[in-house]
């Protein structure tokens, strides 16, 4: 195996082209500034998503109990614990399979598509966000940056164990390019837009 | 895929073309995806040819330094954690793959969509060693359960009219019979495969990037199948190319500007899965994988073909690919691109694809990293012309076309004698010994040149 190791480099290193090629300038992307949020609730329900203003965590609390998802609720945020169980410490992920809603806390938003940057951090088990039937994410308003050039600029240096841009519900259009919501991730997304 | 078909892509095409409402119908809809990539770049109107140029520029970095940026990912993700090997063709690929599952008492495993195993026939090998492998992206399940393989990179069963899937589903999956409606069948899907989910210890992935900087690598998917599948196995088995690396995470935000868009027109896919370290107590594998690459690498003129990030957005511009599908290019990679790459190889049995062109262009001009996926496909014609792999009625004919067109009387008297012939014995051409009048009438012929014409009207 590492004999292949060996020859695949010599291999490469003797055919790769031996002309200067700079690395391009990617400050040449300029950050247009606008009306980010708008454009990220725009973009979002383009998408699939729904996103909703609120003015605190008590909001959010308020909106959940009006609008009741039917089963096992649990959540990454201390604020929301009761409405929603903690999500338990790193253990199985099967134990997730039966999690009606999850709720958890983005990194920020990215306006030109509505994709918000979350860690294993933000949802404790890296299942959480993908094998719930319903996915939430409470963003605080002010963290959406215009484009994925500066979200990338916002994570420079910084360390993950696993990192994710998530933008809208899971979907498919595999069967004659019909859009369906809810192939294998969360059946629907909501983001929560924590204004203060 | 699992019938080895010794056709070349004419025959293949005539037996697509042999359903005409279908073709129709397969060329509609691809253009229609082609249309939503036009619309979405046009949202990025300011950004979006300097994003082409960065990308591309990226990937010729790339392409000069790969050695010390594989050598450089290595150490990276060895120091996260995760067990880096190297394979240098398909067959040592799939071993490497069945290892992994033995060592982990493996004898089943679910699989997220990969062309790169598809390249290797990796699925073939493993059902060959006993083990159970479950595609779980929805188009792929479906040719799965049809015993072929994938017609597109993007969109596996885009040759699949719901109809079918209705009809394959009752069978497999036990859905209503004359069901056909998508989002029924997409939830029976959602059921079966979140049972394999839930049952799997081992999942295998693709990679779309992996960067030299950080050892993490990124996967994107719509359905969110790639995640399912590998947060709920001990083992994360991640294939790539060795081309798929790029210098620096920031070079992210370039590349996953442009995928989404150019593939199916959305702004991003649903998950960009950043894969650093495996999670406590499970393992996370990558296997680097040659297979004709660093071959491909010294080949000059058609190096640049490895800068592709497979977005299909050449097929589904290919006025060829869309009334031909994807089948008929007996390759794992269809369409433009794989008509570049395929070749490489295997010059013999590929002979036939860099064919499959009317060298219109498209497909260079809506290549997110700039690919001169035409001008290599006129490359190859000549590469195989020298190796002599084009057959004698292509060469034959091409060398007659040579002479009356580069012989300005000849030209014109074979003109007239055309137009005759057309006029007076039409039967001599509208027969079946001419490939012209296949799918199409003879036009009608004019009763002079346009240089009889010109001699005549010029002032």
């Amino acid at each position: 195996m590492s004999n292949s190791r060996e020859q695949i480099l010599a291999k490469v290193r003797a055919n790769q082209p031996q002309d200067e090629r700079p690395l391009p300038d990617l400050s040449v992307f300029p950050s247009r500034s606008g009306e980010l949020q708008d454009q990220f609730m725009t973009v979002l329900s383009l998408i699939g998503g729904k996103a909703i203003k609120v003015a605190n965590y008590a909001a959010i609390e308020e909106y959940l109990r009006s609008n009741p998802y039917n089963g096992r609720m649990v959540t990454s945020i201390q604020e929301l614990n009761s409405i929603a169980k903690p999500i338990s410490a790193p253990g199985d992920p099967h134990e997730l399979a039966d999690v009606e809603l999850a709720i958890i806390s983005g990194a920020f938003g990215v306006a030109e598509n509505s994709a918000i940057w979350v860690t294993e951090a933000n949802f404790v088990q890296r299942a959480t966000p993908f094998i719930c039937q319903h996915l939430a994410i409470v963003l605080p308003a002010q963290e959406i940056c215009a484009n994925m050039h500066q979200a990338y600029q916002r994570l420079q240096g910084q360390t993950y164990n696993f990192g994710v841009f998530i933008a809208g519900p899971s979907k498919t259009a595999d069967i004659e390019q019909s859009l369906v919501l809810g192939a294998h991730g969360a059946r629907t997304m909501t983001v929560f837009l924590l204004e203060n | 895929m699992s019938a080895v078909s010794t056709l070349k892509h004419p025959a293949l095409s005539e037996r697509f073309n042999a359903d005409e409402p279908r073709v129709d119908w397969h060329d509609a809809t691809l253009w229609w995806i082609r249309e939503k990539r036009d619309k979405a770049a046009h949202t990025l109107y300011e950004d979006w040819e300097s994003l082409r140029n960065a990308a591309s520029a990226i990937k010729d970095n790339v392409l000069g330094n790969l050695a010390d940026y594989l050598t450089q990912f290595e150490q990276n993700a060895q120091a996260n954690g995760v067990q880096v090997h190297w394979a240098a063709d398909a067959a040592e690929h799939n071993q490497i793959v069945l290892s992994i599952l033995k060592e982990a008492g493996a004898q089943r495993m679910v699989k997220s969509k990969s062309m790169l195993t598809e390249e290797c026939h990796l699925n073939e090998y493993l059902a060959e060693n006993g083990i159970d492998v479950v595609d779980t992206d929805l188009g792929e399940r479906i040719v799965q359960l049809a015993e072929e393989g994938p017609s597109h990179i993007v969109m596996p069963c885009i040759h699949w009219k719901k109809e079918e899937i209705g009809e394959l589903f009752h069978e497999h999956l036990g859905t209503p019979k004359g069901n056909a409606d998508p989002q029924l069948l997409t939830e029976a899907a959602r059921q079966h495969l979140r049972d394999k989910f839930l049952t799997r210890r081992v999942a295998l992935t693709g990679v779309n990037f992996a960067v030299a900087e950080t050892g993490e690598f990124v996967v994107c998917t719509n359905e969110g199948n790639a995640d399912m599948g590998v947060h709920l196995a001990d083992v994360h088995i991640a294939c790539m190319g060795i081309e798929k690396i790029i210098p620096r995470r920031e070079h992210l935000g370039v590349f996953l500007r442009l995928l989404a868009r150019s593939a199916t027109g959305q702004p991003i896919t649903t998950y960009s899965s950043h894969f650093n370290k495996p999670r406590d107590g499970a393992q996370m594998h990558i296997v680097l994988v040659d297979n004709g690459r660093s071959q491909q690498l010294g080949r000059e003129a058609f190096r640049n073909s490895l800068k592709c990030i497979r977005c299909g957005a050449c097929m589904n511009t290919c006025p060829v690919y869309r009334r031909s599908g994807g089948h008929s290019y007996h390759n794992a990679v269809a369409g433009p691109i794989g008509a570049i790459l395929a070749p490489n190889l295997d010059l013999s049995k590929y002979s036939d694809l860099p064919f499959a062109s009317t060298l219109c262009g498209s497909c260079s001009n809506v290549c997110p990293v700039k690919i001169n996926i035409h001008e290599q496909l006129y490359e190859w014609r000549q590469e195989l012309t020298r190796n002599g792999k084009v057959d004698f009625g292509k060469k034959t004919g091409l060398k007659i076309m040579a002479t009356v067109l580069s012989n300005p009387a000849l030209y014109r008297s074979m003109g007239k004698m055309g137009r005759w012939t057309l006029r007076h014995i039409p039967g001599m051409v509208n027969n079946s010994l001419n490939p012209w009048f296949k799918q199409r009438d003879m036009p009608e012929a004019p009763t002079e040149s346009f240089r009889e014409w010109y001699v005549k009207n010029r002032k």
